[in-house]
């Protein structure tokens, strides 16, 4: 069941959406996974690690 | 004392990784932070991807093509290396903007970044593996920039059994000794400490988060 509610949500099948910016050609998949990447990256700098008001 | 090979190395070993810095149980206090975790996953999704690579290296093609269980199975392969590439990259950076190669552990730098090549190259050789239109297209398109780049005579990524057995021999041969040296490595040389805070151009040792010299001790995560 998950499966097929992620298939409808992101079709991987298809033929990619290419964003076009300036001389930058990226897939809108991977520049999602980069924005991505970015987010988690700036959280773990953030986010309080557990334990670590204990000291 | 010994001078064969076996008695220098050993004393080499002993020397520089003791038992209490192989296996350590506390970890000195910056390290309790989620910068320093993508290390550990990016470890733990390289595990998934070799225990299902080795799955589908028992099974073979016609059962990651056709069969349920086959199926499921090749879907965690090529997840698990999306996982192992994202906590790869985010460890990269996180490495990067620390200065990682600071107090002697440029060489541990180096063989991380060898790593990180050698990784993609496995990828590579693991998308002209699967034996479908995809790595069709991804070889077809390759073989022009590798032979423009003059190694297409000995790499020929149209040669299906030479691309298949890179990938599940060679690759994760030199991937394993060179993530298992990294890791000695960071056990021999220690996790880095965080940069020193910078307060108005000026460097501030003594400044909370991160400071140099913070070194009470916590449990390992």
């Amino acid at each position: 069941m998950i499966p097929g509610l992620l298939g409808a949500v992101v079709d991987l099948n298809r033929t990619p959406y290419i964003v076009h910016w300036g001389w930058l050609q990226i897939t809108l998949g991977n520049l999602v996974v980069i924005a991505l990447m970015v987010v988690v990256f700036v959280v773990a700098l953030l986010a309080p690690f557990p334990g670590r008001s204990r000291r | 004392m010994s001078r064969s090979w076996t008695g220098r190395l050993r004393r080499v070993v002993v020397r520089d990784l003791p038992p209490e810095k192989l296996l350590p149980d506390e970890q000195p206090a910056w390290v309790s932070s989620w910068a320093y975790v993508f290390g550990a996953l990016t470890i733990g999704a390289l595990l998934v991807v070799i225990l299902s690579g080795m799955a589908l290296a028992f099974e073979g093609p016609t059962w990651w093509h056709t069969s349920s269980a086959g199926l499921f199975v090749n879907s965690l392969h090529l997840w698990s290396v999306e996982l192992f590439f994202f906590f790869m990259v985010l460890h990269l950076w996180a490495q990067f903007f620390m200065a990682s190669w600071r107090g002697g552990r440029s060489f541990t730098w180096m063989v991380g970044a060898i790593a990180f090549v050698a990784s993609i190259g496995t990828a590579f050789t693991g998308y002209l593996s699967q034996q479908n239109f995809d790595s069709q297209w991804i070889g077809t398109q390759a073989k022009d920039g590798l032979n423009a780049a003059g190694i297409g005579a000995f790499f020929n990524v149209l040669d299906f059994g030479q691309m298949l057995l890179w990938h599940v021999m060679l690759l994760p041969l030199a991937l394993a000794v060179l993530v298992g040296l990294h890791l000695l490595l960071v056990r021999k040389h220690g996790v880095v400490e965080p940069l020193p805070a910078r307060t108005g151009g000026r460097i501030d040792a003594s400044a909370d988060v991160g400071a140099v010299g913070r070194t009470e001790p916590t449990e390992a995560p």
